[in-house]
Parts: C-alpha cells; structure tokens; sequence
C-alpha cells in the first residue's frame, strides 16, 4: 500500500474527484470508532484530571509527598521487578533449551499447555495457591521447616512476591523463548548436526543467536508485567519494606485516606510505566504479547544420554515448579467446606455480582473493539485513495495497544480523587470495574478479531463496493458473520480477565458492592484462610474454563 | 429482459500506482465480447478497476454510453463484474449471494427469489439455492457469480480472468455459457484473460495491452491473423495461426 497511496505524485490535469461511493462509506464506519476512542480517552483523561486538580488543590501537600517514604517504594517497585525478571528469565533459557533439543518426548504437548495455565490464572488464586504450598501453614512448610532447620517463616515479603513472579513468568518465558528456539530454520540444525556439533558447540552457534534475538523483548515484556503487579505484591508482600507503587496508592486511598500521597505515589508509577514502555518500544517488545509455539519440530539432534538425563531433571523440575501451586490451590480449595460456602448468600451475592460485571466488562470490551476495527478499516480504506496516514487511524490500530501501560489501579486511583468530592466513591464501583477492565481487556481482542477482520475485508471490499452493499448492511451481511467466532473468543476472555481482577474493585469494593476476589481477599484478611482457599479454587475453575474456550474458539477460527 | 450494451469508453484516462504512468485511450464496442490481453503487470487489471470505478483516473474520463461515470460510485455504475474468485460471501448461500445482485439488503420478495432461482437455472445451478459456496466446485462458484450478474441485469459486464483456476475442459464450458449468455442479453462484455483460445473462441474483438497503454486493437479475427500487430504476435510467441 505505501506506493500506492504515495503523496508526491503528480496531478495529471485535474484532481481526483470525490466519490460518492468513497466518502459515503468512511464516515458511517468512522462514528462509532471515533465514540469508541473517545470513551477511552474520557476513562484515562478523567483519572489524569483528577490527579491534576488535587494536586492544584493541595500543592504542597503533593510536593511534600515527594519524601524518601516515596523514594524507597519506587526503588522497591525496580528492585523486585529486576530481580523477578532475571530470576524468570535465566531458567527460562536453559528450560526452553531443554525443551528445543528434545522435540518429541510422551506429554511435551501437555507440558507446554501446562506452562500456559499460571497466566490464564487471576492473579489472586495463582497468589493463594503460592500461599497454599509455601506458606507458614502451606503444604511443604515442614519440609521447608526441616531443611531451614526450625520452624519455616513462610513466603511473605520479597521472597513471596518473587516465588509468585517467577511462577508466573518463567512458563512464559520459556515459552517466549521456545518460539525463538522453533524459529531456526531446519537446515541450520541439520547442517549443525552433519558439522557433528556437540551439545556446547551448537548452543554457541545456533541456539544462542537465537535466545539473545528473543531475550531483550521477553525481559522487557516480563518487568513490566512486574513493575505493574498489583494483586502478588497486595497479597504476599507485606509492610513498607515490601510494598510496590501500586499498592502503596491503594493504601493512602483506602486506609490512610491520603489523596496528596497517593497523587504523588500515582505521578511516580505513570513516569515509571513511560519510562518502562519507553525502553520496551526500543527494543521491540509488545505489551499484549503472546507465545505462538508449534505443538512438535523434527528432531535432528541427538542428545548423549547424559545431556539427555540433565535435560529430564531440569524439565521434571521447572514442570514441578509450576504444577505445585496449581495443584496446592486443588487441594487446598478441596479442603475447604464447599458446600456451605456454595450456601453462603454473601457468596452467591459476589459470584452473581462477579458474573454480571465480568458479563457487562467483556460485552464493553468487545463492542470497542469492533467499533475500532471497523473504523481503523474505513480509515485505510480511505488513505488507499491518497491520504496520509493519520493519528486516527494510527490510534485505532497500534495506538490502542498503549492502554497498557496506564495500569488499571492508576485509572482507578485518579476517578477516586476525582469523584469523592462530588459523589459516594463506593456506589461507582461497578461502573469503574466494567469500564477499567473492558478497556483493559481490548486490546487482547482486538488482537484475536482484527486479524480476520482484515482478511474478510480483502476478500469481500471490492465484491462489496461493487454490489453497493454499504453501511448497516455491510455490517449486518459482510463484516459481522465472519467475526463470530473470534468475537467470542474475545468475549470469553475478556471475561475471564475481569472476572479475576482485583486492581480496581480493591479500591471501589464495598459492603455493598463485593465480587469474588474482593470476598477472597477480605476472608484472606479475617483469617479464613479455607474460605478464600475455596473461592479461590471455584474462581480458578471459571477463569480457565472461560480461557479455554476462548483458546478453543481462536483455533477453531484460524483454520 | 434484455439489457442492451453500452459502449465503454475511457478518454485519455490516466492512473498511475506511484510508478510508471498509465494512459489508456480507447473505445470498447457496444453488444459485443472483447478480449483483453497482455504481459502481466501492463494494466489489464487497472483498466478493468478504471471502469468498475475501484480506481479514479487522475486526469481524463470514462464514459458508459454517453455518460460520464468518471466520479461515480462503483454500485451506481451500469456495470457487473467477475473476479478471478472471492465474488461469493463464504457465509451466504448460492441463493443469498445471487440475491444481492437484487437487493444490497437482502431483503427479498417472491418474485425476486423466482428470478434467482432462473437464474441459477440458467446458469446450470438449478436447485442449488442452498449451498454455501464451500460446498461448490470452483467452476460452480463462478456459476452463481455469473448467475448474479444476470438477475443484476447491467449493460456492461466485465470479468477479470474469472476462469483462470479452472482446468481446460471447465473452461471451456464457462466460456461456452458465457458466449450463449451474452447471445441471449446482448450486454457489452470486456473480458481479461491470458489464454488465446478464450479469445478465439468467444471475442469478437480483441485490445492488447502493453506497458500500461493500448498497444493494438481489432477484431479477433485480424489481431490473430497473419498480418496482426506484431508486438501481440511477440506477446503470443511462436505459433502457428489457425
């Protein structure tokens, strides 16, 4: 398309006309993008007013803020978020190493559908079940206990929140990294397999370039998942010295009631995202990245046995490592009084209440995201008869991935400051927790939908141009049938995606307005330790349940 | 109902993609097929999208008949066309996709429905209503193509290499059809192909197309005979005229 729509080209004569045909179909097609785009920007502009106007209030108050309290999270905030990545990231490497030499071996498949499950998991049940098994109380603490030589203090703190961190992103970066392993070419093996290089000699040569290709995007993609953790760090770090940005602003929100601080403590994380996102953009990385690996390759090395029995052990282990919690919240969710729990109206009253809202959350999300498509479309559609690119479309394509980087618990906290002045924070809940999490949400189905979008929009553009099939008909007959499908697969998991989160209804919930990992959190919080254990195995389920189908669903429709 | 040809005309008509500059300059025969061949790359296809109106000259006009459609809408024009395939919606079945060629809507009467089913009739396609597209042969789907085009009843159709991936026997049955059915409407067709037999067989007149310009135009006849233009005999390479 850049040499057709190339700018510079002489006007031979006349101008190109306007046609009725083109102009007719852009701007139906631009409206509900542009109402789409601007909602987004009401949502994230409304928390940035917020932050503004009460630190124009109270400027000393946010100026004085700035004190090393501040100074000493923010450096907690780096610190566990550097030491998460390397500790993820280095086993990673000799993990999916591991796992590129042997290509073929009974339940790899399994294995690598294991190590997708900690991300499809809501943060609070992956965090409990982390508790379950290492926990003062937790299923290895004697174990642990005997090897310490006494009584085992728990993960709390730093080590928990790295234990959870390294839970959720070694899978991750191994499968990162696995896709780059898969991604040399087949004859470079074979030639390093007729050069007849051992084991070291082709990590240098072949595996190696291909790691150091994939590391800088995977590092990045992982310190900013934990620079943005909010739920770990809520749930297992503990007291100033293990307290993050994020959860630093929940705490002068909820419990100091320090809007000044919690302006400054907001300030701080945004200019920490920026910068994070700003090295990300320098090496490549993509905030809604995900791991595409082939089931099996050919095999074309052989390992020695001994190479073999290593390879084995460090797989067993990672694949341990990452079974254990999973299986720890079973347990220990199964071990709960279920039924009475299922019997509790306090219960019923958050699942219904977590369903409706993840429901409402994931219909939000899906509808911003159509609205984008088919504006981003219109927009193209239009530039191919001569325009530039513009913003616009630049926003509702790239530009909505950026939603990202302003973390949830951030738009949260600014219409918090914003609206206590004016109304009863505690009644908006619902309204912040579908809009956060459906904005939030779109751009992962924007990835699922946009692509089909785009190959139904090849195909059928000029048969429908030709046809005169246009606006609500278009929609209704060309535009929205092939969408089907991947339309609920983003549906199913943006509702999973809401249904676990607990950024914002942590600072809305109430009495009165509860979902399910706000209930988990608050029986965490009393001490019912078996409740939440419960709750957490029940929101797992529906979580993985939802992610499942919406994995089903996109294979099915990218065949 | 007979739609008689227009003659398609495109005056002085310029277009270009960025790279070397097209001018293409030349008057179709009203009623009649014409074949139009050339050396891929050389703007057979951007004529084709010139008069279908997916593209706008940048300087000069296209007239249908006597009218200037130069800054008409594709759908407003009189004009049907044939990709070389995606002309069906995978999601619709043959009738639905017959039935847009009456309706953009899809709301359809029973006469409409009548007409469709003739249609597909005609066309070969008797019964088939029902079929999705993915269920067709791909000489099948061009069948509803052509089947649409009929109940859309323009004076002007043009087919951009519509039976290129079909094997020679299919071919030559679509181009059999084609022949028969623009005996029966009488409609001005432009014709884009690679395949010399095609043009033999069902064009009456033939343009050749070169380097984005008309290099040679006339009927079939003259253009294949002997004493035709040398640069399409080039185009055609060695072989012996019929």
């Amino acid at each position: 398309m850049a040499v057709r729509s190339d700018p510079t080209r002489p006007a031979l004569g006349r101008p190109p006309s306007p046609r009725g045909g083109g102009s007719a179909r852009v701007l139906p097609g631009l409206i509900p993008g542009l109402v789409a785009l601007a909602f987004i920007a009401l949502l994230i502009g409304g928390a940035f007013v917020g932050l503004l106007v009460e630190a124009a209030r109270n400027p000393a108050g946010a100026v004085s803020a700035f004190d090393t309290y501040l100074l000493r999270i923010a450096g907690f905030t780096l610190w566990q978020a550097a030491l998460s990545t390397v500790l993820s990231v280095a086993p990673a490497i000799v993990v999916a190493r591991a796992l590129s030499r042997h290509p073929r071996f009974p339940g790899r498949a399994a294995l690598l559908r294991l190590f997708s499950l900690p991300l499809a998991l809501p943060a609070v049940v992956a965090a409990l079940g982390m508790l379950a098994l290492y926990g003062r109380a937790g299923f290895l603490a004697p174990l642990l206990g005997w090897f310490a030589g006494g009584d085992w203090p728990g993960i709390y703190g730093l080590s928990g929140i790295l234990a959870a961190h390294v839970f959720f992103n070694l899978p991750l970066a191994s499968r990162l990294l696995l896709e780059a392993l898969d991604a040399v070419p087949d004859d470079r093996w074979r030639l390093a397999s007729q050069l007849g290089m051992g084991p070291r000699a082709a990590f240098n040569l072949v595996e190696w370039p291909a790691i150091r290709v994939a590391l800088p995007g995977a590092a990045g993609l992982i310190f900013m998942l934990c620079v943005a953790s909010f739920t770990v760090v809520l749930m297992l770090g503990g007291g100033p010295g293990a307290t993050t940005l994020e959860v630093a602003i929940y705490q002068a929100l909820r419990f100091d009631f320090d809007p000044a601080r919690a302006v400054a403590l907001t300030l701080a994380q945004l200019v920490l995202t920026v910068a994070v996102i700003a090295m990300l953009a320098r090496i490549g990385a993509d905030p809604a990245r995900e791991p595409n690996i082939a089931v099996s390759r050919r095999r074309f090395v052989a390992a020695s046995t001994g190479e073999t029995a290593a390879n084995a052990a460090i797989i067993l282990l990672a694949a341990l490592f990452v079974a254990g919690p999973l299986a720890a919240t079973v347990a220990a969710g199964l071990g709960a009084d279920l039924t009475r729990l299922a019997g509790e109206a306090s219960v019923q009253r958050a699942a219904v209440t977590s369903l409706a809202l993840a429901a409402l959350s994931a219909a939000l999300a899906v509808t911003l995201t159509l609205a984008l498509v088919l504006a981003r479309a219109a927009l193209e559609a239009a530039r191919r008869r001569g325009a530039d690119r513009s913003w616009l479309e630049f926003a509702s394509d790239t530009g909505a991935g950026f939603v990202l980087v302003v973390p949830p618990v951030v738009i949260g906290a600014g219409w918090f400051i914003l609206l206590r002045t004016i109304a009863d924070v505690f009644v908006l809940a619902p309204v912040m927790v579908v809009t956060v999490n459906a904005v939030m949400a779109m751009p992962f189905v924007l990835r699922a939908v946009r692509p089909a979008h785009d190959a139904a929009s090849a195909r059928y553009d000029r048969l429908a141009e030709q046809l005169g099939i246009t606006g609500w008909n278009r929609f209704r007959l060309v535009d929205l049938p092939p969408l089907r499908r991947p339309l609920a697969t983003g549906l199913a998991f943006a509702m999973a995606l809401s249904l676990g989160d607990l950024g914002v209804i942590a600072l809305y919930g109430s009495d009165a307005v509860q979902t399910l990992p706000y209930l988990l959190l608050q029986r965490m919080g009393s001490y019912r330790t078996q409740d939440a254990a419960g709750l957490a195995l029940f929101l797992g389920l529906l979580c993985l349940g939802l992610m499942l189908l919406a994995d089903r669903l996109g294979r099915r429709a990218s065949r | 109902m007979k739609s008689a040809g227009l003659a398609v005309t495109l005056d002085q008509a310029a277009f270009s993609y960025g790279g070397a500059p097209m001018l293409f300059d030349v008057r179709f025969e009203p009623g009649v097929i014409t074949a139009i061949m050339g050396p891929s790359g050389s703007g057979k296809s951007t004529l084709l999208s010139l008069v279908a109106g997916f593209e706008t000259p940048t300087a000069g006009r296209i007239l249908i008949g006597d009218d200037d459609v130069t800054s008409t809408a594709p759908s407003a024009r009189p004009v049907s066309m044939i990709f070389q395939e995606n002309n069906l919606f995978a999601h619709l079945d043959a009738g639905a996709n017959v039935g847009l060629g009456i309706s953009p809507s899809l709301r359809l009467t029973d006469a409409d429905r009548a007409r469709i089913a003739e249609a597909l009739s005609r066309t070969g396609l008797a019964g088939m209503e029902t079929r999705l597209p993915g269920q067709l042969s791909g000489g099948e789907r061009q069948r509803v193509s052509l089947a649409r085009a009929l109940v859309r009843d323009r004076p002007v159709l043009l087919l951009d290499e519509p039976f290129a991936s079909l094997g020679p026997a299919l071919r030559d049955e679509m181009i059999a059809l084609l022949a028969e059915v623009q005996g029966e409407r009488g409609m001005t067709v432009l014709f884009v192909t690679h395949q010399p037999e095609d043009a033999r067989r069902a064009a009456a007149r033939l343009v050749y197309v070169e380097d984005g310009r008309v290099g040679a135009s006339g009927s079939s006849a003259d253009m294949f005979g002997a004493a035709g233009p040398a640069a399409f005999h080039r185009y055609l390479g060695a072989r012996p005229a019929k």
